[in-house]
């Protein structure tokens, strides 16, 4: 069914990632993210991935979770080694056409932009399928609740967020039903070519908006009714806590920065024919 | 004593010359369970917005808990005391999790965490929805969200429940199921009911029924009263409770009954005395 949807594949089991404090998280995955990035050499993207096996061991998420995630990029995969491989250049050419030379060096390069891919999008997904939705939001609200002092809404942002995912299955039941009260009429939604699919969409997409408008209308008195008045004043239910388990993977954390570190620095002067900078 | 003080209430829409309401005048008294019937478009939704304080009079005065509702500064605290409760329970759900949505209007409030936590447990056992604490809105069946969204105003420890036809979009188990919480609430827990509804059998279990017409109260009373005006209410196109229509049709065939029947028992009682 439509509605059993969850945005970001949540996968809820208990583990010692999943209670990791979203803070925590969010920043760890930027800080994976940019040290992705930052990684010139082979053995720094070993280090990646021995880094990601840890997480993951410790997540116990199964494997075939994470590669579906993968699914969805398989043609970004396949674009950023193709024109790697034959777009770099370099000196030992194996096969030239045009403006195309696949070289060793090209091989390379598109494996290892390829791998660095992939380890960026298995090690961003490992956040989503940890955490749950809501709890992101939390998450995503305590970040930014500093910018609040140069006016940023972050409440505000965070309430957006949180009113969205409560909707997002009412929604898709409401353009469920739509979607089969048109068909009772004689609409198709999955016949004839590509204009013809999206032209038969609108009827679909009028009321569905029509009526999400309504919604929020009534959304807005309701919760009027409920004493709403922005963040001010607010208390919370749920309060985030900083606990050992936080201060583990901070820990962790810094040691996979020391190590990238090094490996940027260290490696290129000591063994410079393994590392072939990139 | 009044708990809402409706004089004179007047109100139009901005955009129109149509005046939804003409001069409605009516006193809600403490632990009263008031049940307001009116045809679609009668102005009784309308007058329930007014009531909880979320619309102001365009002419006369309403007043909550002896809170004059068109004076701003009245504005959270009137929203606290009259607790409202809305037609779709999809639109009045904010949270994702049962407990998170009970806990948005206290959060409002700026309660503490572990009151909020006691009232959660307290209200979800008023509406009898404990088991559900941690589950998704979407998950639960009408007249489930419609308890949650009950117990939402009840953590915020309201004075009067207002219910703008909570039951209209509901199959009749989960019409039934609002039903009785909203009547133990007021019978057990002293609740000032305000219910706004079409159904004729909800309002059998009022103490006081207001008809509504075309901006006005046209007639108020007991439900016995109300209800043996049949003649009347059918002028208003509205119905009369299946047991009331039943004995009238029986002392139009000459049966020895009298008009103000009710309910099924009342019924069975009067028909066969012996039973």
């Amino acid at each position: 069914m439509l509605k059993d949807i969850t945005v970001g594949q949540y996968y809820p089991i208990d583990s010692f990632v999943h209670r990791l404090d979203p803070r925590f998280k969010i920043i760890a995955v930027f800080v994976y993210i940019i040290a992705a990035f930052f990684v010139k050499t082979y053995i720094g993207l070993g280090v990646l991935f021995a880094f990601l096996c840890v997480c993951v061991a410790a997540s116990k998420l199964p494997v075939r979770m994470l590669l579906r995630g993968l699914k969805a990029i398989y043609i970004l995969l396949a674009f950023t080694f193709v024109f790697n491989a034959l777009l770099s250049g370099g000196e030992t050419v194996y096969f030239s056409f045009w403006i195309f030379r696949l070289t060793k060096e090209g091989l390379v390069r598109a494996v290892f932009m390829a791998l660095r891919l992939v380890l960026l999008i298995t090690g961003a997904s490992v956040l989503t399928l940890t955490t749950a939705p809501i709890t992101l939001t939390d998450g995503i609200e305590a970040l930014l609740r500093p910018l609040a002092k140069i006016k940023f809404p972050a409440h505000e942002v965070a309430m957006m967020m949180t009113i969205a995912l409560r909707f997002i299955p009412t929604l898709m039941e409401e353009a469920d039903r739509i979607t089969k009260a048109q068909s009772a009429r004689g609409a198709s939604f999955d016949e004839g070519g590509l204009l013809h699919r999206a032209k038969a969409v609108i009827p679909l997409l009028v009321p569905l908006f029509v009526s999400a408008f309504r919604r929020a209308e009534e959304l807005a008195m309701a919760m009027e009714a409920r004493c709403y008045h922005g963040g001010e004043g607010r208390t919370r239910l749920h309060v985030l806590k900083f606990t050992w388990r936080d201060g583990v993977g901070t820990a962790a954390f810094v040691a996979l920065i020391a190590l990238i570190a090094l490996d940027a620095s260290v490696f290129v002067v000591l063994f410079p024919m393994l590392s072939g900078s990139f | 004593m009044d708990m809402i003080k409706a004089e004179n209430v007047l109100y139009t829409y901005e955009d129109g010359d149509t005046q939804i309401l003409q001069g409605i005048s009516l006193a809600v008294r403490k632990g009263e369970f008031l049940c307001i019937l009116g045809h679609n478009g009668s102005g009784k939704s309308t007058l329930a917005k007014l009531l909880g304080g979320l619309f102001t009079p365009t002419g006369g005065k309403v007043e909550v808990c002896g809170m004059d509702t068109s004076d701003e500064k009245n504005f959270l605290a009137i929203r606290q005391k009259a607790g409202m409760v809305f037609q779709n329970p999809d639109n009045q759900l904010v949270a994702t999790v049962v407990e998170d949505d009970i806990a948005f209007g206290m959060e409002n409030l700026g309660i503490e965490r572990e009151e909020m936590n006691r009232r959660i447990d307290e209200v979800l056992q008023t509406v009898g929805m404990t088991e559900f604490r941690k589950s998704a809105p979407h998950k639960l069946s009408g007249g489930q969200k419609q308890r949650i969204a009950i117990a939402g105003m009840l953590a915020m420890r309201p004075e009067i429940l207002i219910l703008d036809e909570p039951t209209a979009m509901l199959d009749p188990m989960g019409r039934r199921e609002v039903m009785r919480s909203v009547e133990s609430l007021c019978r057990n827990d002293g609740m000032t009911v305000v219910h706004i509804t079409h159904f004729m059998e909800e309002a059998i279990l009022a103490d006081r029924v207001a008809v509504m017409s075309e901006g006005q109260i046209i007639m108020q009373g007991t439900p016995r009263e109300v209800f043996s005006q049949q003649e009347r209410l059918r002028e208003l196109a509205l119905d009369v409770p299946q047991m009331t229509s039943l004995a009238h049709s029986l002392i139009r065939h000459g049966a020895d009954l009298p008009p103000d029947i009710l309910t099924i028992e009342e019924l069975a009682d009067r028909i066969c005395p012996s039973r």
